[in-house]
């Protein structure tokens, strides 16, 4: 398979690949995990790209070819010789303040919310925003829900929440819009464990409801 | 263990080293001294690694008293630094006796000085790296007064030079190099970036120069108010939001964001915008 790919240059230290779809992402960045490039520094996936940073005086154009070889074959999910590890399980309280709200506006009851959330697996995508936050993305449509309308100035450390097409724990308390719909006790940031985020890009994760444990 | 008291700060005295490269994947940037080449040379002045942790000093007024035989050096913005009140030269070893103080007073050009410490500052790593992260609050705390800063043990030989010939720091118009991309697509006049002045704007700080027009030159002008999925941002990309008004990401940056980047600053460059003060007109040019 011949994937689309765009190599944009971030400058003379960085190279941002550009791939057609979320888990293109995934397979890259576990491939650059397993195989570094020569002379990368560091890999930080997002939604769509992939941006590779390097040591300095590190020659780009051959980073450059080296990205190119490496996606000409890329396939989603590519797993191969790698076993999946189990997903990530994190017990959650429905709570959420805005967990009536988000029912509203998917036009489902908040049962169907829990239920849609639970029975999805997540995976990491990527960690943005602050220090441990994993944009997790499943398969199921029906859970995208916009922003609040007002963020809040504090969301406080553990909130479970929905925005965006995406999912996410707030690892720590701080400023944020997303619609929190739990809470969970699981520490998503830990400066005592390596890594320190409790949930790494290609990571899965499932959500269990506290009440039926 | 040998160790400096801190007697002032000025507006913001913070702990320093090259950073903590490698944690982009757990939603840590690299963070360290916003202008590396200086922290270096304070490091090397005193015969530390390159990457030992020193003091980052915005616009000087920082005051320290050492309680045994300390060796420093200042970099940087060129704060005159006083050892009980006498006036100590730019780049240069400096010898403090114990109950010595030294003062930077406030710089005139430039806005961050660097105090090297012979074994470096040896307060606690996190994640590898004694740098404060202000974005992600990740390292040690501003320095206040009264802090009590250990200092580590050395083990080199000292350096052959007690002074380092810097270039003096120019108060003037910066020309600095710019990679174009990734996302200069997004703009219908991409080489408006590289047409009259920008301004450093007073709001500036380590996670970005922020940059207003100079004097009428062009805006610059985007194709679609489209919103751009997150994707990672390198160290000194000018990031332009729907005002217009770009950001040349420093130290701190975040490490992914939604807005366009025009270009990149030449990673040799960067340390020029992070000494480039309020008002201080950049011109960039195509690298």
């Amino acid at each position: 398979m011949t994937t689309p790919t765009r190599i944009l240059p971030a400058g003379d230290r960085a190279l941002l690949v550009e791939l057609d779809s979320e888990p293109l992402v995934v397979s890259l960045t576990e491939r650059l995990r397993r195989t570094p490039v020569p002379g990368m520094e560091d890999v930080l996936p997002a939604a769509r790209t992939v941006l590779v940073t390097t040591t300095p005086r590190t020659d780009l154009d051959e980073v450059r070819r080296a990205l190119r070889t490496m996606t000409v074959d890329l396939e989603a999910h590519d797993h191969t010789g790698v076993p999946e590890s189990e997903p990530v399980t994190i017990p959650v309280r429905y709570d959420g303040a805005d967990l009536a709200d988000v029912a509203g506006l998917l036009r489902m009851s908040r049962d169907d919310v829990i239920a849609a959330h639970t029975a999805a697996t997540w995976r990491c995508v990527f960690i943005g925003f602050a220090p441990g936050f994993a944009y997790l993305s499943c398969g199921d449509d029906r859970l995208t829900v916009p922003r609040r309308a007002q963020s809040r100035t504090v969301v406080p450390a553990g909130s479970v929440a929905l925005a965006g097409g995406y999912g996410a724990v707030y690892p720590r308390s701080s400023p944020g819009g997303w619609q929190i719909i739990g809470t969970t006790d699981s520490p998503m940031w830990n400066l005592d464990a390596e890594p320190p985020a409790l949930l790494q890009p290609g990571r899965r994760v499932r959500f269990v409801d506290e009440e039926t444990l | 263990m040998s160790e400096l008291e801190v007697l002032e700060t000025g507006p913001l005295s913070l702990i320093q080293d090259l950073g903590r490269p490698g944690y982009l994947s757990s939603g840590v940037g690299v963070s360290g001294a916003a202008d590396r080449g200086s922290a270096r040379l304070a490091n090397r002045l005193v015969g530390n690694d390159e990457n030992g942790a020193c003091i980052e000093v915005l616009m000087g007024g920082l005051a320290l008293r050492a309680r045994t035989v300390t060796t420093v050096a200042v970099t940087g913005a060129p704060a005159t630094a006083l050892l009980d009140g006498i006036p100590m030269g730019h780049a240069s070893v400096i010898v403090m006796e114990p109950g010595q103080t030294l003062r930077l007073q406030y710089a005139q050009v430039g806005l961050r000085s660097y105090v090297g410490v012979r074994g470096g500052l040896a307060v606690p790593d996190v994640l590898g790296s004694r740098s404060t992260d202000t974005l992600s609050g990740i390292g040690p705390e501003a320095l206040k007064p009264n802090d009590v800063l250990p200092v580590g043990t050395w083990t080199r030989n000292f350096p052959n030079v007690d002074v380092a010939p810097v270039p003096a720091m120019d108060p003037g118009p910066l020309s600095v190099r710019v990679i174009g991309g990734p996302r200069d697509d997004w703009f219908t006049n991409p080489d408006a970036l590289t047409t009259g002045a920008w301004a450093v704007s007073p709001d500036t700080d380590r996670i970005g120069a922020r940059l207003n027009r100079h004097a009428g030159a062009p805006a610059l002008q985007r194709t679609s108010e489209a919103e751009l999925p997150t994707e990672g941002v390198a160290l000194g990309s000018i990031q332009v939001p729907p005002s217009g008004q770009p950001v040349v990401f420093l130290a701190d940056h975040p490490i992914s964001g939604g807005y366009p980047v025009i270009g990149v600053v030449a990673d040799e460059d960067i340390d020029r915008i992070a000494q480039a003060r309020p008002g201080q007109l950049i011109r960039f040019t195509t690298a």
